[in-house]
């Protein structure tokens, strides 16, 4: 009854309808990757300029002190960040998960922090942390005239501090993710080895804990994720100093691109941070997208 | 029956020492904004106020200095208002369409583009900053609002699409076929039968594209100057700008006032937040 390029017009209307958005989204992913790759072999510096210099800014970028800091840094935040977060996560959710009263304000508590930005808890963090007149003055206060606790200022222990503040805002994440696990498990595996009379901790250890590794999986993944970008909380906590004791990539990036005018240095860095998050994520997303169509 | 009294009491005490952990900031927050700089100065973190004086929220609000002016957190909260909305909105209303047709429309290579959207969930942003500030100084919108905007929706749109494909695939193919039968076209079945059906997942979207927006600082301390920046740049200006005197009571007070639209998402509609948050760890 209708027109042929009515028919056909219906026939391609799906593809006309996800066109506009992933014409934008593979512009602005691939096309701005391909760029700032372009970028990281140029000598930029201020401003971009396209004169091709192979491997130096890679090279100047290995060579570079404040860059082997930043990864360092890296490698000290993402190892603690991800190893507390998981167990503290997991001893909440199982805790949680012992049919206790009042559960749902205790989950509300634990996870409002993740509600905030890193700008405002970085902040608040700040201040607990100032060696003048928070936490140090707190406990001297309290008759301990000897103690210090000057790690935000300290060159050797600020990165810690990020950890710190890190923990206390995704913990509680890692909680939820974990609650959700432990809520899918069968009650009836449960029954039958506390029937075999195994205790608590042991079922926990050998039954439970690791039947929840796809959790621990994607939640491991989503912390590595976070720990690789994490620059909010750097900047709110430490701004990267003392110095660029605090420096994470993401840092090191923003300070080389946007204030030193050293863009192609800038370029570089973020080229070798999309290489380490895709090397995590793109498995992930292949075996996601796969094992779904089985 | 004691060693069960004894374990009961034990898990407590973790639950509730780790929730004072998890809440003494918070207090900090509120208490310190509420102290006038002498308390402040003389008194320690965990003391109440003398009593309740709003002054640090007043000035942090309209009088105290980020950086060299002095108009306090409104002009930066109003900016963030401006721009997350339209943000929000239109990236939502895109997510639903690339959902739907990712979920019930599937085509020959449509995995395939899926696939390579939402890497754009995943990857670091970092590598798009130094070409995305070029395009927008190209069209104009270099520290503009609506800079912003775009961006956000560029970025957020491979995470809406995913919230709603994973809700859409779980309604039941029949729905569409039927009406298929009864002669609906696409955009029908979508405005009548699928788009009724969506409120859950609008609410988990909305929520966590406000929050993620709202709370973003990457994006507002690169593409924004002068008169476009967000509330996050705002109060890091404010909290980092150096004076011979710090006003910590007014620092605490600017992040009471960036924090407060999230949190009070959170507190009126916690459960969708957690559901986001769940969502986005688990894709696929």
């Amino acid at each position: 009854m209708s027109s042929p390029f009515a028919t056909r017009l219906a026939r391609w209307m799906p593809r006309l309808a996800v066109a506009p958005g992933f014409a934008l989204s593979f512009a602005f992913i691939y096309g701005l990757i391909a760029w700032n790759g372009v970028l990281s072999f140029s000598a930029s510096r201020l401003l971009p300029n396209y004169e091709f210099v192979g491997l130096a800014q890679y090279v100047a970028l290995f060579e570079s002190e404040r860059w082997r800091v930043a990864l360092v840094n890296l490698g000290i935040f993402s190892g603690l960040f991800i190893g507390v977060g998981l167990a503290l996560g997991l001893l909440l959710a199982i805790l949680l998960d012992q049919k206790i009263r009042a559960e749902g304000a205790l989950r509300t508590i634990y996870l409002y922090p993740m509600a905030l930005s890193f700008i405002v808890t970085g902040t608040a963090w700040k201040w607990i942390l100032n060696p003048g007149l928070g936490l140090e003055h707190l406990v001297r206060g309290w008759g301990f005239e000897s103690f210090t606790f000057d790690w935000l200022v300290n060159p050797d222990m600020a990165i810690y501090t990020v950890v710190i503040a890190g923990v206390w805002q995704s913990a509680g994440f890692v909680m939820a993710l974990f609650l959700a696990g432990l809520r899918g498990i069968d009650d009836s595996i449960l029954k039958a080895a506390q029937i075999d009379g195994a205790t608590l901790p042991r079922i926990y250890w050998r039954i439970i804990i690791p039947s929840l590794r796809p959790v621990f999986f994607s939640t491991l993944l989503v912390l590595a994720h976070i720990s690789i970008k994490s620059f909010d909380l750097v900047m709110a906590l430490t701004a990267g100093g003392p110095g660029f004791a605090t420096d994470m990539p993401a840092t090191f990036m923003y300070a080389m691109s946007f204030s030193r005018g050293q863009i192609g240095l800038g370029a570089a860095s973020a080229t070798i941070m999309l290489c380490t998050v895709a090397a995590i994520v793109v498995p992930y997303l292949y075996s996601e997208l796969r094992g779904e169509r089985r | 029956m004691n060693s069960r009294h004894v374990h009961r009491i034990a898990i407590w005490s973790v639950l509730i020492l780790f929730a004072v952990f998890f809440l003494v900031p918070l207090y900090v927050m509120v208490a310190t904004s509420l102290k006038d700089m002498d308390q402040v100065r003389g008194g320690s973190l965990l003391d109440l106020p003398n009593g309740l004086d709003f002054g640090a929220w007043r000035k942090a609000w309209s009088e105290a200095c980020t950086g060299t002016d002095c108009g306090g957190l409104k002009p930066f909260f109003v900016n963030s208002l401006l721009m997350v909305i339209p943000a929000v909105l239109i990236s939502t209303a895109l997510g639903a369409v690339n959902g739907y047709v990712f979920a019930k429309w599937r085509f020959k290579g449509s995995e395939l583009m899926f696939g390579l959207m939402l890497f754009g969930a995943f990857m670091p942003l970092q590598v798009v900053l130094l070409p995305m500030s070029q395009v927008l100084g190209w069209f104009n919108l270099a520290d503009s609002i609506w800079g912003l905007v775009i961006v956000h929706v560029l970025v957020g749109l491979a995470t809406t699409t995913l919230f709603f494909r994973n809700y859409y695939v779980s309604l039941p193919d029949e729905l569409i076929r039927a009406a298929m039968l009864d002669g609906a076209g696409f955009w029908r079945i979508f405005w009548r039968i699928v788009l009724p059906l969506s409120t859950p997942i609008l609410v988990v979207t909305l929520i966590w594209q406000f929050t993620a927006i709202w709370n973003d600082f990457l994006f507002g301390v690169v593409f924004s100057a002068g008169d476009a920046k967000p509330v996050t740049v705002g109060l890091n200006n404010m909290a980092n700008t150096s004076s011979s005197v710090k006003e910590y009571n007014v620092d605490m007070a600017a992040a009471m006032i960036a924090a407060l639209p999230t949190l009070l998402i959170y507190v009126l509609a916690g459960k969708y937040f957690v559901r986001g948050l769940t969502a986005g760890a688990v894709k696929g």
